[in-house]
């Protein structure tokens, strides 16, 4: 006998229940003030800015704006301490202090993450599992460094620089502090440290966690505010030492400002990476690299592949894959935890992306974007893409930091490097085959600091970071992450 | 003091070894006295056996997969772990170390120096002043020991960085060479200073991915039995460290030709002992790593090359090109 069964059908009619993760047990006041010399401080000037949650517009926390003396009085700390303690703290010593605060991160690791999705927009998945994690990893790895220097500069004896100023975007906001503070305290500096004017929450709860950890007063000192401040601290004579990931316009604007002076500056700037689709690749696994390659984190990220290359003759197959796939993601609130793509970090961002969008279509290419709902309050924009794209368009040649993909095609081996590499950027580029010595082949010849290969926006303590050409030099992570700091 | 307290009965720990995780007595039965600093008898320690020596290299053989295998960086923090575990014991290890006895090399060291106001110093009896120094001493031997783990927590994911290397050979192959751990490591412990030693031994092993057989001090085990306690509480899989208590002239021939060990470390000066250990390790070509005349209290001998010794290097090619 047959039974007939109803069958059954997942493609439709599954809504996916709300799940919020918990706000109930994070901590913030309703003003931060700038922590200088190991204590809080009103700014000189009195000035306060607003950080707002990008998903629903309100306002979370009043911040301090460093004028140009509070500046300085960082910078005078962060010399004090230098000059007072943190030379003649052993390295063993200072290792321990990083190895305290890397697991202080751990213990509060969620209350970090919700913090992160509150403030910047993205989605709580992403801050639980990538952000937060990498940042306590990045304390560790560097932590054990600090005794151990003279094994990573075979035939010198390295010693710090002094002084280090910071400057960090708003699409990694703690762990951009982490890639920034950790190997400059490793090496024996100290830090006058700004992050963004957007996301200035977790660089502050990190502060309240280094005054907890005993560390010496003003070895570490953040201040808030936006380009001025940041300008004031480049433009400082007593820092040794500028690091900045930005975009490449400011970048270029912070290498002449220190080019008459002795500062060593290291740049993290823009990209416009190329991803590449053999014809030999996993297709599968590989629909699930642009899509993290390009709408992971929203797009805000300097390494995002957001110029795709399929090859030819799987072109119709990996486009209609992609469209299948993105139809699936969620746009919706961050502390969601089935949120795929979050807020967009601020009203500028949402502006710049629409803006790309619009030129994209004029430019002639042809757009598509899911078809999901997004909130009515808060700053969002649905995954896109873009076909029909030459290598003139702007969508093409332009940073967008937003999820906007632009597709191309290629035939050869030969014409994807030459459209690859006809950038000006150069931060990383991913490539994709099952054929290991194409892999290698094709990833030597681009020219970029990162090749992923059949892997997207990976990261890790050990391992370097950083650009070719216009998208920076200096390397951040791995061995070679302590070169930045160290004389 | 209340007359309760006075009546009180110290309930005395049982010393035992640590094998797969597990405490057991000796399979065999027997036991050795350790005596303390003044001639009496301290504890009842368990005389290990050949027996239990093969038992524990089983337990480190099946624990070495999953050991090898887990990443650097989560074996960096199961190391601090330990270190953690270790600061939280540090005034048990101090009253131990003490009650063994100040190190042999210290009090010769000492001998005939003499100092200002330390008169009783050199009268050899235990005077307040030699006693202070004494528990200064151990204190300064369980500290030293706990930043050398941590020290060693941080090598387990770099000392790849420093020992691995991309080979530019002359064909159209990426070809690079990179440690692995060897297997299971057998360590005969230093015997003085009894907990540094061991520590100082033991950690490289571990952060390279290996697994061990330790056997602890002969005349000094009580750290060792406290520190497989700690071992027991901070993450470290069952069989990665084992730790035996026992006689070294009785043992080291065992540790040292055992077929499915990889290699041995011994620590001590007895050139007999050396060469016989040298000469087993032969039957499955055993690395014989000897420490002689080494002062773990020295800085210098905490580095990375003592992780490569029990490393073995693997190089790879892979073809390059469309």
């Amino acid at each position: 006998m047959i039974v007939k069964t109803k069958e059954l059908k997942f493609s439709k009619g599954w809504v996916y229940a709300p799940a919020p993760e918990s706000k109930e047990h994070i901590q913030l006041k309703s003003r931060y003030e700038l922590f200088i010399g190991g204590k809080f401080v009103t700014p000189v000037n009195g000035k306060y800015f607003d950080t707002i949650n990008p998903s629903n517009e309100e306002k979370i926390a009043g911040i301090a704006e460093a004028s140009i003396e509070d500046v300085n009085r960082a910078v005078t700390s962060a010399r004090t301490a230098y000059e007072k303690y943190w030379k003649m703290t052993p390295a063993k010593e200072r290792g321990k202090y990083l190895f305290r605060i890397a697991r202080m991160i751990q213990e509060r690791a969620r209350e970090f993450a919700v913090i992160e999705s509150m403030d910047g927009g993205k989605p709580i998945r992403e801050s639980r599992d990538v952000d937060i994690p990498l940042v306590a990893a990045h304390f560790f790895y560097y932590a054990g460094w600090a005794d151990k220097l003279e094994y990573a500069f075979s035939n010198r004896k390295p010693r710090p620089l002094g002084v280090a100023g910071q400057i960090i975007p708003w699409n990694f906001p703690l762990l951009m502090a982490a890639w920034k503070i950790a190997p400059a305290l490793a090496c024996g500096n100290t830090v006058v440290l700004k992050p963004a004017e957007t996301t200035p929450l977790t660089a502050l709860k990190l502060a309240e966690l280094i005054q907890e950890s005993g560390l010496p007063d003003g070895v570490v000192n953040i201040i808030t505010g936006a380009g001025t401040t940041g300008a004031a601290l480049v433009n400082h004579p007593d820092v040794d030492k500028i690091a900045f990931t930005g975009s490449t316009d400011v970048g270029k604007i912070i290498q002449k400002a220190t080019a008459g002076t002795n500062k060593k500056v290291t740049l993290e700037l823009g990209g416009k990476a190329a991803n590449i689709i053999f014809d030999d690749a996993p297709i599968d696994q590989a629909v699930e690299g642009i899509v993290n390659g390009i709408y992971f984190n929203q797009g805000h990220v300097c390494c995002a592949g957001s110029r795709l290359f399929v090859q030819e003759n799987i072109y119709n197959t990996v486009l209609q894959k992609l469209k299948d796939r993105m139809e699936t993601l969620i746009v919706g609130d961050p502390l969601d935890k089935n949120t795929d793509i979050g807020a967009i970090n601020s009203k500028p961002q949402l502006e710049k992306i629409n803006y790309f969008i619009e030129e994209g279509k004029k430019e002639g290419a042809d757009m598509y974007q899911s078809s999901c709902p997004v909130p009515e309050k808060g700053y969002w924009c649905r995954p896109t893409l873009f076909t029909n794209v030459s290598q003139s368009h702007r969508i093409a040649k332009e940073e967008i930091f937003g999820p906007v993909l632009a597709i191309q095609t290629f035939r050869t081996v030969d014409e994807v490097i030459e459209k690859a590499n006809n950038t000006p950027y150069g931060l990383s580029a991913g490539v994709w085959s099952d054929k290991g010595s194409k892999v290698f082949d094709v990833g030597k010849k681009l020219r970029a600091g990162v090749i992923w290969a059949n892997t997207f926006n990976k990261f890790d303590p050990s391992s370097p970071f950083g650009g070719y050409k216009e998208s920076g030099f200096g390397r951040e992570g791995g061995v070679y992450g302590l070169e930045g700091y160290c004389k | 003091m209340r007359k309760s307290d006075q009546d009180r009965i110290e309930v005395l720990k049982t010393c035992k070894i640590f094998i797969g995780g597990k405490f057991p007595r000796t399979e065999s039965g027997r036991y050795y006295v350790i005596k303390d600093r003044n001639g009496q008898p301290l504890a009842n320690m368990c005389r290990s056996s050949r027996k239990d020596y093969r038992d524990a290299v089983v337990a480190a053989r099946n624990a070495f997969e999953g050991w090898s295998s887990v990443s650097a960086m989560n074996r960096g923090q199961i190391l601090y772990r330990i270190a953690e575990m270790m600061e939280e014991r540090k005034e048990q290890f101090t009253g131990e170390i003490v009650a063994q006895g100040e190190n042999e090399t210290r009090r010769k060291r000492d001998k005939g120096k003499t100092r200002q106001g330390e008169s009783r110093w050199l009268s050899g009896g235990i005077g307040r002043k030699r006693e202070n120094q004494v528990t200064k001493d151990a204190v300064r031997e369980v500290e030293q020991a706990i930043d050398r783990v941590v020290y060693y927590a941080g090598w387990c994911d770099k000392f790849q960085q420093i020992f691995s290397t991309v080979n530019p050979v002359a064909s159209p192959h990426f070809n690079f060479s990179r440690p692995e751990p060897m297997g299971v490591v057998a360590v005969i412990a230093s015997e003085e200073p009894a907990m540094l030693g061991l520590v100082s031994m033991i950690a490289p092993v571990i952060a390279g991915g290996n697994t061990c057989v330790v056997l602890a001090s002969e005349t000094k085990p009580l750290t060792a039995v406290s520190f497989s306690e700690v071992i027991h509480t901070s993450d470290v899989p069952g069989g990665v460290i084992n730790i035996l208590t026992g006689l070294k002239s009785e043992l080291y021939g065992h540790f040292s030709s055992h077929m499915d060990v990889n290699a041995v470390i011994f620590c001590g000066n007895d050139n007999k002992i050396i060469s016989e250990i040298r000469q087993n390790g032969s039957v499955n070509v055993k690395r014989a790593i000897i420490h002689k005349n080494i002062r773990w209290e020295d800085n210098s001998n905490q580095n990375p090359y003592l992780i490569k010794d029990t490393m073995e290097i693997k190089t790879t090619w892979h073809p390059v090109g469309v």
